[in-house]
């Protein structure tokens, strides 16, 4: 473990990955114990549309809000999404394409396809039916993105572990007759944890975008709930007026994806260096 | 005469600063025009890299040249030092002056290029040569090599054609300018024994054709014998010796010359076979494995609606008994069914016929009668797992909590096969390619097996490893009384650790006898061309025959039974199959 | 050739589940199926009316009957009645789709124009100065939200220039082909800039892989030049997951459609089906999700066929 640490903060694009993504759990965690310097939702009537200045550090919304405490609450709230979708997935995923990789024929045949049907829709359109059928909102992205991501993870997962069904330490424990669950779990898991480590950090990267982008479009964090994307969309109109409304929320989507897709091109280079595919 | 290639001090490093590290340290040589050098040494000996260096390929691979001169003379009699060239005036050297082959031909040639339009680019590189008159040479070099039906085979992709196949284009291609040197790096390491035959006789025949110089890059000095005029070996980046090939062969100065000449595994046709069971017991002990009519078939669908066309009749019929402290060694090329009749006595792939019945003996009960062990020690062991649970398992799959006592089963049994004691928390990457394949045994031995299937164990390792490996299994067969299959296509290693030898061809057993019979005195026609193929350190600038006869397809109609097979007795213990027109003609 | 003709075996079977999940989706809907179709204006029927209506559309019938009667509406191009534009769905989709369609594939062409060669030419020049500096566009590229680009842009033109791109109705190219590209070039390059990135790493990493494959140091061997190499030998083998990947993306530039297209006001396919969303206008949602599907699904054949004439190993399959 030790040794993994050293590795990545050797790596440069490990270090600042690390570095930004650390320090976005920090701010995500204050945000949820209400650590923020001002309460969200406290509307400052006379300090509407104010400026970057000591007392609101990122100025004030149309509102009269502080941006930068809604800032934090918008990273907790993504950042919740983006973590449990992208969980999700990966635990549903990763049984699927297991278990299809392991049983093969039938079962295999089933998932494939139905994982293809999918994969048919381009991805934001899928999660934009699914909200269309359940309704918007923060609980709704978070299973949409799921719903969305699961396919890629169960391919991701199937593909390792068909080519680990093949390698001869599988074949030598069948030899010794060792049970289906300890292959799977020890043989095939063990082995899919370097994969799935990374996959899971770039999941979390373009999750972290869904999510901004289906809140922007007004399906995700329901006002007056704060959240990064319902941020910027408030901005469209008084852009010209109060640009530190526009400008403060798109950095800090930016840099959030740009943290863990930093991280995950490292963890990449250290944990799985023959797999470059990325999930783009 | 003059030099055709002079080096002198030759160093080549990899990578820069802190990383730096020296592979070859100031090698000297000289080849004279037409003359044949072997570089002899095992991996890690820098003979790879000096190939490279010669024609600065080594630029491209993330080496560099650090010091020394080569001096290469051109076909105009110009004096060039590779070493210091331009990378343009090296450009016009690489295919016109010098011609290389590689050890993979199958990822040697461009996947989405046809092959005539491979060796094409050599023409229109090195002569300026039109579409069309290139091509008119391609055909010539691509029959100059012996491929029969050149036309057709210059629009094949190299994934259309077999190993062997790729080999020769490959050869084409090298030789395609008229090269004065060509350089070959371990060109028949990837190939089947017979087919490397015919690739070294096709090197000897063009060599003499042509009056090319050759650098002839091997680890296996029974190649060195049949094709050097002279003979360097190398070991960790320094020239050990170098001298004529009777010189190096007959008489060695230095120990490791010694050491690759004579306790790594050579083929000596039966005379250096084991002889520590006595044959004559057969009938009075139980058979620790009889295996009866064995029959491994595969489905085989046609087309889009995957129709069953037939099966592959991989195993077709395999019998044979194995005695304790036996060992029987199938042998066999690729697509013999040796592996496949392996795999099938441990369940991995289903008999489709066929028993065989296991006897654990009489002493000890055992629990799970017989183990495996992998080709490669690489892929064998699961990486994330440290020794202690890697040793665990056969015991836990056996259904058996690991308790104290399996503890210290692990500690002697890694003592016996000369692992340090301090392995158990250790991790498979820690460990050398040897070192790992030990590893296996010992973890096929933890549940005291009677019956140990050897599948091409030690064909994964380096010559002089293969040799204490080899060392270690006859040992532990002693003491254990351990029945060996030995799974191999390698003659010279069968030799030395066989009592009995079983020779499988196109899924069945043509010819099965006791070692030396076998190997001396072989009946079957397929053991004879086998064994004609096997490289000896004795058969010293011997042209191997050329031959080109493929492996018959092993694809059968549906329904298709095989007759009946009937075995001829050609002395004690030796028997040879009665060759069956009807099948054989139907193969071809 | 085989798998080819596999591909085309299974395309009507995916669809057919695409509309299935379409279909069920739409039923799946809280509340009953005529609020389903009629959105709000549902509210407005009485008990007996909807009885009417339901027995009129079949709706009393099992879903299996429904989904027959649908589906064969569909293979009849009726995809129903978009309550909102009081016209059939296929006519309004038709109305809205070019422009996303030439958006979209305006971006791919941005994408693949700039991001292959920039890949290569990083790959060649690996760890120097200039393959770190296209990295880094690469990673800030791809981490960067298309609506935020979007914004920024216009937030740069309004504010620094004083000029607002061109917006509302859409001009076709037919028509006024350089008000046409004026229109999309910025919406374009916005959506684009993401795949940009994607095909620049990815082109950069596959060349990497292939400049060390063995062939490679085969036609050095030979006497190839370095640039004949990565041209004539290299690239032919980097495109092909270069060719994949643009069919996965080609996926994301319709879906990023939806954003690009409300930023700048576009009046293309994206934006309807979030008007359809929001007015709760279900036969259209229905209809534009199973016709997007459908496209991806083409263009994912038609990238296939660029696999097979890519790679011999597929089109001729193993040995012969």
């Amino acid at each position: 473990m030790s040794r993994f640490l050293t590795r990545l903060l050797g790596h440069s694009s490990g270090r600042i990955g690390g570095v930004i993504v650390l320090a976005y759990i920090l701010i995500a965690l204050a945000a949820q114990a209400g650590l923020t310097p001002y309460d969200p939702l406290q509307q400052f009537r006379i300090d509407r549309l104010q400026g970057p200045s000591m007392a609101h550090w990122m100025g004030t919304d149309m509102f009269g809000r502080d941006v930068l405490s809604r800032l934090m609450i918008g990273i907790g709230q993504s950042f919740l999404v983006a973590f449990s979708s992208v969980g999700i997935a990966a635990l549903i995923g990763t049984l699927l394409g297991l278990t299809a990789a392991w049983f093969g024929h039938l079962w295999d045949g089933l998932v494939m396809r139905l994982m293809d049907v999918l994969l048919a829709f381009p991805a934001i359109l899928l999660a934009l039916l699914f909200i269309a059928v359940v309704g918007p909102g923060t609980f709704t992205s978070i299973l949409a993105i799921a719903f969305v991501y699961a396919p890629i993870f169960t391919r991701v997962v199937r593909g390792p572990a068909l080519s680990l069904k093949a390698r001869d330490f599988v074949d030598a424990a069948r030899t010794f007759g060792s049970s289906t669950s300890y292959i799977l779990t020890r043989h095939l898991m063990l082995n899919l944890v370097a994969p799935l480590t990374v996959q899971v950090t770039l999941a979390l990267a373009w999750s972290l975008l869904t999510e901004s982008g289906l809140s922007f479009l007004g399906l995700g964090t329901q006002p007056p709930g704060s959240s990064l994307g319902l941020m910027l969309s408030d901005s469209v109109n008084l852009m010209e007026m109060a640009p530190w409304l526009l400008v403060f929320p798109g950095l800090a989507i930016m840099l959030g994806i740009l943290g863990f897709n930093l991280l995950g091109d490292a963890l990449r280079d250290i944990l799985d260096p023959r797999s470059r595919r990325a999930v783009a | 005469m003059s030099r055709l290639l002079s080096v002198r001090g030759l160093t080549v490093g990899f990578g820069r600063g802190d990383t730096a590290k020296t592979v070859v340290h100031g090698i000297d040589f000289d080849l004279s025009p037409g003359e044949t050098l072997a570089i002899v040494g095992e991996s890690g000996s820098g003979k790879s890299v000096t190939a490279l260096s010669i024609n600065r390929l080594i630029d491209d691979g993330g080496g560099r040249i650090l010091g020394g001169r080569m001096e290469f003379t051109t076909a105009r009699g110009e004096v060039v030092d590779l070493v210091s060239a331009t990378d343009r005036r090296m450009e016009k050297i690489r295919g016109s002056e010098i011609g290389m082959i590689f050890q993979e031909p199958m990822t040697s040639l461009n996947p989405v290029m046809t092959i005539g339009r491979q060796i094409e680019e050599t023409f229109r590189l090195q002569q300026g040569l039109g579409h069309a008159a290139a091509r008119l040479e391609a055909l010539n070099a691509l029959e100059r090599v012996r491929i029969a039906d050149a036309e057709r085979r210059l629009g094949y992709y190299p994934h259309q054609l077999s190993g062997g196949m790729l080999q020769r284009v490959m050869i084409a291609m090298a030789l395609a300018a008229n090269p004065r040197l060509l350089i070959a790096d371990e060109p028949t390491t990837a190939l089947d024994v017979s087919v490397q035959a015919q690739i070294m006789a096709l090197l000897a025949e063009l060599r003499r054709e042509t009056g090319t110089g050759m650098i002839f890059i091997t680890h296996d000095m029974g190649l060195v014998a049949g094709i050097a005029d002279r003979v360097m070996v190398m070991n960790g980046g320094r020239v050990v010796e170098q001298g004529t090939l009777d010189d190096i062969f007959d008489r060695p100065q230095h120990p490791y010359t010694r050491h690759l000449l004579q306790a790594v595994p050579h083929f000596s046709h039966g005379r250096h076979v084991r002889r520590d069971v006595s044959p004559g017991g057969r009938a009075l002990v139980r058979p620790a494995l009889k295996v009866e009519g064995l029959t491994v078939r595969f489905p085989a669908t046609t087309g889009l609606l995957r129709r069953p066309a037939g099966a592959i009749h991989a195993v077709e019929g395999v019998g044979f008994e194995l005695m304790p402290g036996e060992t029987l060694a199938i042998v066999g090329e690729s697509g013999s069914g040796k592996s496949t009749t392996a795999r099938a006595l441990l369940g991995l792939v289903k008999a489709s016929r066929g028993s065989f019945s296991l006897h654990a003996g009489d002493e000890i009960p055992r629990r799970k009668p017989i183990q495996m062990v992998f080709q490669n020690p690489y892929a064998s062991l699961n990486p994330r797992l440290d020794v202690e649970s890697l040793l665990a398992e056969p015991v836990l799959a056996g259904g058996v909590r690991p308790d104290g006592d399996t503890r210290k089963r692990m500690m002697s049994l890694l003592e016996r096969v000369g692992l340090p004691s301090d392995s158990l928390r250790r991790y498979p990457h820690e460990f050398s390619g040897g070192q790992r394949q030990r590893l296996c045994i010992a973890r096929a031995l933890m549940v005291d097996p009677s019956v140990l299937v050897l599948d091409e164990a030690v064909s994964a390792l380096d010559v002089s490893v293969q040799a204490r490996v080899l060392d270690l299994l006859i040992d532990l067969q002693n003491d254990l009384k351990l029945a060996y299959l030995f799974v191999s296509h390698d003659m010279a290693v069968v030799e030395r650790i066989a009592h009995r030898i079983a020779v499988l061809y196109a899924g069945q057993i043509v010819e099965i006898g006791r070692a030396d019979a076998v190997l001396s005195n072989p009946r079957h026609d397929y053991t004879r061309r086998l064994i004609a193929a096997v490289p000896t350190t004795d058969r010293r600038r011997d042209v191997f025959r050329l031959q080109t006869e493929a492996v018959p397809s092993l694809l059968r109609p549906r329904g298709y039974e095989p007759p009946e097979a009937v075995w001829a007795v050609c002395g004690e213990d030796h028997q040879v199959l009665v060759e069956q027109r009807a099948m054989m003609g139907e193969a071809r | 050739m085989t798998y080819l003709l596999r591909r085309l075996i299974t395309f009507p079977l995916v669809m057919l589940g695409v509309s299935v999940l379409v279909f069920v989706a739409i039923r799946l809907v809280p509340g009953d199926s005529i609020t389903a179709m009629l959105g709000t204006e549902a509210g407005l029927l009485t008990p007996q009316q909807k009885q009417a209506l339901a027995a009129y559309f079949g709706l009393d019938q099992s879903w299996l009957v429904q989904y027959g009667r649908w589906l064969l509406g569909v293979l009849s191009a009726d995809l129903g009645l978009s309550v909102t534009y009081g016209k059939p769905v296929l006519d309004v989709i038709l109305q809205r789709f070019p422009l996303t369609l030439e958006l979209a594939c305006l971006s791919m062409v941005v994408a693949i124009g700039i991001g292959l060669p920039l890949g290569v030419f990083a790959a060649t020049r690996r760890e120097r100065g200039s393959d770190l500096a296209v990295r880094i566009f690469a990673m800030i590229g791809q981490s960067t939200p298309s609506f935020v680009i979007g914004l920024m842009i216009i937030y740069v033109l309004s504010a620094g220039f004083g000029i607002l791109p061109a917006m509302g109705q859409f001009i076709p190219f037919s028509e006024d082909p350089l008000g046409n590209i004026g229109q999309l070039i910025l919406p374009a390059l916005t959506l684009g800039l993401s795949f940009t990135a994607s095909v620049t790493r990815i082109s950069r990493s596959a060349m990497l892989d292939v400049l060390s494959d063995d062939y490679v140091r085969t036609a050095r061997s030979k006497g190839a030049t370095r640039r004949r190499v990565i041209w004539r030998h290299a690239l032919p083998n980097a495109l092909i997951p270069v060719v994949t990947l643009s069919g996965v993306e080609f996926g994301y530039l319709l879906g990023g459609a939806v954003l690009v297209e409300q930023i700048f006001a576009l009046p293309g396919l994206g934006r309807m089906v979030l008007d359809a969303i929001l007015q709760r206008d279900y036969a259209l949602v229905q209809g534009s999700v199973l016709f997007v599907a459908l496209n991806f699904m083409i263009v994912n054949l038609l990238v296939d066929l660029a696999y097979v004439m890519l790679d011999p190993r597929i089109r001729l399959g193993g040995r012969s």
